[in-house]
């Protein structure tokens, strides 16, 4: 290695250094002071369980987790399964309105599509603001993403495989079930899990659809920091973080294809 | 009766004819090959036997039966395909088990059959591996298996040897024609390498621009090709264009600008004043120095432009007194002596009366 090549090289680690840098140091202050025995985010004290404690005996808090919970989990349930099906089209028919129709919600600033569903639902649907029309607009907004996903999955593949299938004997349901679907599973669960994560941590859109009622984990937080961060905040935080880790975790054991990005 | 009756099919593409008004009947047990350059119209015929595209005109009949309203799962006709297409998430095993699972076989007897065939195409050592596992070849043998496991009344093969390399190719060739042998299964073989559709086939159709040129036994083709396309597309052969100048029911007289007269097989209603080509296989072309062809009634004067040496045979291309090259294939049966003749040789060639033939523009 010459020394033009060892320079590049050692600039190459000190950029790569402050991207993670950037990345993870705000996110492990974060967890850092959760353990912070003191009330203010400002300085070290000592050590304590105490605001995991407290995060344990907020009831608001803990109603707006399981709000976020249980809208995530619909949501990414329902907008997998339509996903899948609308991916499966775009590949198969390549008919270049469906996939706009389905892209756009995708590209569309937040702030918009969050004004356009609360009009939609209020004044066309008469629906009382409240989980339901969360799970519906949370649903709205994740359909895109798995659908990209799933397309992307079967982009690369060779159709003669489908083909075959069909030849050998399998209806076209047989077909889904014992070729499509297995091929295709690694890009749906990262597509549902792109769908969930969407969901627990979307603020814009459920600020805009959530009404007076329900509280989410993201509006509940919004809402304390408004008048000061506690560290109850990166309790809470730490812990949505662990989930999200939990899942990736999983997601790599149940499709190992998906990290590895592998297709 | 024919096991298999394509009658006047035609399948257009927008303004493109893929298929003109084919017909061809395949017997039971029979090695069919459809031979053509790509885009004549031999992998959309494959297509509708399977049930991937319909004819816009015409019928297709498996034993009798019109396919018409039969989809593809429901043919008793399966297909090798040129990439293979096995499934990526199954194992060799499963893979060949598909088939025999889709038709609702009970469970032992597929277990059965699936180790049957994996001895057949030499893979039970594979069973459980994955295809990314397996090399070219022993893919290619797996797509075999999956395709005959179930006994289809058809097994059609789409360039199966295509992404082989030569060598494979040759043994592959050789496995194909075993198999088909001892399965006793009709096999409908679609290719563009000419070579292969010879060493396989029982009867070949040779297609030209979604029309069928000629239908027949692979050494009547290459023996008696009916037209100029044919002649071209199979094997090597020399051209010379020629007019009618005589014709009997013994020979022909064709005149040759430029060069003289040749002595030909005779032509059916080949009128004085024809035009055409005269066309020789360069083995049936002799070469000589001196006198000894003399007893040929076509013999010409000509030079040696070029000799390839290929070991086996010796290719030697003469041009004679009207420019033409014609091309003399020797086989070099003394070893180590292959070049009889050198570029620039003054030589005579020479061919029997009864050999080469005339075809009409």
């Amino acid at each position: 290695m010459d020394n033009a090549t060892m320079r590049r090289g050692r600039w190459l680690w000190a950029a790569a250094l402050a991207v993670y840098a950037f990345l993870y140091v705000p996110l492990a202050i974060v967890v850092a002071y959760s353990f912070n025995d003191s009330r203010l985010n400002a300085e070290w004290v000592g050590f304590t369980w105490h605001w995991y404690e407290v995060l344990l005996h907020d009831e608001a808090m803990l109603t707006a987790a399981g709000n976020s919970l249980l809208i995530a989990l619909v949501s990414s349930l329902v907008s997998t399964a339509l996903g899948t099906m609308a991916g499966i089209a775009m590949h198969r028919y390549k008919l270049k309105l469906l996939t706009f129709m389905v892209l756009t919600p995708v590209a569309m600033p937040e702030i918009l599509l969050g004004v356009s569903l609360l009009l939609f639902f209020i004044q066309v649907l008469n629906l009382t603001l409240g989980m339901l029309s969360i799970v519906l607009a949370h649903i709205t907004f994740s359909i895109g993403f798995v659908a990209v996903i799933v397309r992307a999955r079967l982009a690369g593949m060779d159709e003669s495989i489908f083909e075959a299938a069909r030849d050998l004997g399998a209806s076209p349901w047989e077909t889904f079930r014992y070729i499509t679907f297995p091929l295709i599973l690694p890009g749906v669960v990262a597509g549902g899990l792109m769908a969930f994560t969407l969901s627990i941590d979307d603020f814009v859109i459920t600020f805009f659809t959530a009404g007076v009622g329900v509280s989410t984990l993201p509006l509940h937080i919004y809402s304390m920091i408004k008048i000061a961060v506690t560290p109850e905040v990166n309790a809470v935080s730490t812990l949505l973080m662990l989930l999200t880790l939990t899942m990736i975790v999983l997601a790599a054991k149940f499709a190992p294809d998906v990290l590895k990005g592998k297709t | 009766m024919a096991q298999l009756e394509i009658r006047n099919v035609t399948r257009r593409f927008g303004d493109f004819v893929a298929v003109d008004n084919v017909s061809l009947s395949i017997e039971a047990g029979e090695f069919f090959t459809l031979l053509g350059p790509s885009g004549c119209g031999k992998t959309t015929i494959l297509r509708m036997i399977a049930g991937f595209d319909l004819p816009d005109a015409g019928q297709i009949l498996l034993d009798g039966k019109d396919l018409a309203d039969t989809p593809a799962e429901k043919r008793p006709v399966h297909t090798v395909f040129q990439s293979y297409a096995l499934f990526p998430h199954m194992t060799v095993a499963q893979n060949i088990a598909f088939p025999l699972r889709m038709a609702r076989r009970p469970a032992a007897e597929i277990a059965g059959m699936t180790r049957q065939i994996l001895e057949q195409v030499h893979l039970t050592d594979k069973a459980d591996a994955y295809p990314h596992e397996l090399s070219g070849g022993q893919k290619q043998r797996v797509a075999l298996a999956r395709g005959l496991v179930n006994r289809p009344r058809l097994l059609l093969l789409d360039e199966p040897l295509g992404a082989l390399d030569a060598k494979l190719r040759e043994e592959m060739q050789i496995d194909l024609i075993n198999l088909q042998r001892d399965v006793g299964i009709t096999f409908v073989f679609v290719t563009h390498a000419q070579v292969e559709a010879l060493a396989l086939s029982h009867r070949i159709a040779v297609m030209d621009q979604g029309r069928v040129a000629q239908v027949d036994e692979p050494a009547r083709l290459y023996g008696y090709p009916k037209t100029r396309f044919v002649a071209d597309f199979i094997g090597h052969i020399n051209q010379l264009e020629a007019q009618v100048v005589e014709s009997t029911h013994g020979h022909l007289r064709l005149a040759v600008a430029g060069l003289g007269e040749i002595i030909a097989p005779p032509l059916k209603d080949a009128a004085v004043g024809t035009k055409g080509v005269f066309a020789i296989r360069p083995e049936q072309v002799r070469i000589g120095v001196h006198g000894e062809l003399d007893e040929l009634k076509n013999h010409f004067a000509g030079v040696v432009h070029n000799l390839l040496y290929r070991g086996e045979v010796s290719i030697y291309q003469v041009e004679l007194a009207n420019g033409a090259v014609v091309e003399a294939l020797l086989p070099n049966s003394a070893p180590g002596k292959a070049e009889l003749f050198m570029a620039c040789d003054e030589v005579k060639l020479g061919w029997r009366h009864d050999a080469g033939m005339f075809l009409r523009d």
